[in-house]
């Protein structure tokens, strides 16, 4: 940019027509226009999604190597999880995704009581998920299946299903501590939208909500397969 | 803002194609197809993710540098399932030259044996040569 100062204030009050305003209040002064701005916060979002894929990777990894080497107390283990519970939280969270990419496309079309509508929907649908995750850990508390000094099991493998149930804890208990920093994301999103702070031309913080909320959903498509259905057919027989 | 908005339709096909492919996924569990259950569940793991990664995450519309970083989180995922998995389920396969199959690092596949080599151990440490 030639000359700093003056030329800063052009291009957006003459693409977005905020007139004598000189531009939108969101854009920061670092960036030219409000889709540079957009696109590098997208950017960002990505990078950090990508280290939380590596954040889960090193815990998939514990699971399949354990997995390779202990595969009948993974049956065992797995066998133990409630199918019924699992299948409608995933039916619940996949629900959940859809009310926020049309929480996301209400904010990009200006619509903000959709957009405060979608996002409460998505919350109440979270907060179904959490609220079905905890009596499934109620249940495993119950029947003293929780890894530690007071575990029990009836098995053959007891001490090796002690390490499944141990990553399950560990795999579902982050991905539930992801749903609640998601749910506080979106309460926020759903003040800010209720406050009509967002429009078509910035509505930058919905959508990355959304990225963060979809990589969630993300997360339980490979959590419910490989924690409660993979060896379902060992039981069928 | 120029971003792309994607009809309502897309997005409720989107959630029809998730719901079928976990029917899906659950009914496969429960026929046995012996080793091919796990990559079954997986592969349809794999497309419902991309599903939500394409079309709810906006990805097939986002610029390349963006599809690029979202390539990479799969790339280092493979790196870091295929480095480990390669040495762990490689040990054992090769014996080197004046060793025993039983030397080195080698994985026992199933349950640990009970405490065999446990009170043999303590025996063991006076055993060594005293350092000069």
């Amino acid at each position: 940019m030639p000359d700093g100062v003056a030329a800063h204030a052009d291009p957006p009050a003459s693409a977005t027509g905020f007139g004598g305003a000189g531009h939108h209040p969101a854009l920061q002064h670092h960036f030219q226009t409000l889709d540079q701005q957009h696109e590098a916060a997208t950017l960002g979002m990505w990078i950090f999604l990508v280290t939380e894929v590596m954040f889960f990777g090193g815990l998939l990894m514990a699971y399949l190597l354990y997995r390779v080497w202990y595969p009948e107390a993974w049956s065992e283990g797995s066998l133990e999880l409630d199918i019924i519970q699992g299948g409608v939280n995933t039916v619940v969270l996949i629900a959940s995704s859809l009310t926020m990419a049309l929480a996301v496309r209400a904010a990009q079309t200006g619509l903000q009581k959709a957009t405060v509508r979608w996002l409460l929907v998505t919350m109440a649908l979270g907060l179904t998920f959490l609220v079905i995750k905890f009596f499934e850990y109620k249940h495993k508390y119950d029947l003293n299946h929780i890894p530690g000094p007071d575990f029990e099991f009836e098995g053959p493998h007891a001490a090796q299903v002690q390490i499944f149930l141990s990553l399950y804890f560990g795999l579902t208990g982050l991905h539930a501590l992801h749903m609640v920093v998601g749910f506080s994301l979106l309460a926020v999103m759903c003040w800010m939208a209720h406050r009509r702070r967002f429009s078509p031309e910035w509505y930058t913080p919905v959508e990355l909500s959304g990225l963060y909320w979809h990589f969630v959903d993300i997360v339980w498509i490979f959590l419910f397969p490989l924690l409660y259905l993979v060896d379902r057919a060992r039981q069928a027989g | 803002m120029s971003g792309h908005i994607s009809p309502k339709s897309t997005y409720y096909a989107i959630f029809g194609a998730l719901m079928v492919l976990t029917a899906v996924t659950v009914t496969v569990a429960f026929i046995n197809l012996g080793a091919l259950n796990f990559p079954v569940a997986l592969g349809i793991a794999i497309v419902k993710a991309t599903l939500v990664i394409l079309f709810f995450m906006h990805v097939k519309y986002s610029s390349r540098l963006t599809k690029l970083i979202c390539g990479t989180a799969f790339f280092f995922l493979m790196v870091l399932f295929g480095l480990t998995l390669s040495d762990y389920l490689s040990r054992g396969w090769f014996t080197a030259p004046g060793g025993t199959a039983g030397a080195g690092t080698q994985v026992t596949i199933g349950p640990p044996a009970p405490t065999e080599g446990e009170p043999a151990e303590p025996a063991e440490e006076p055993a060594r040569a005293p350092e000069p």
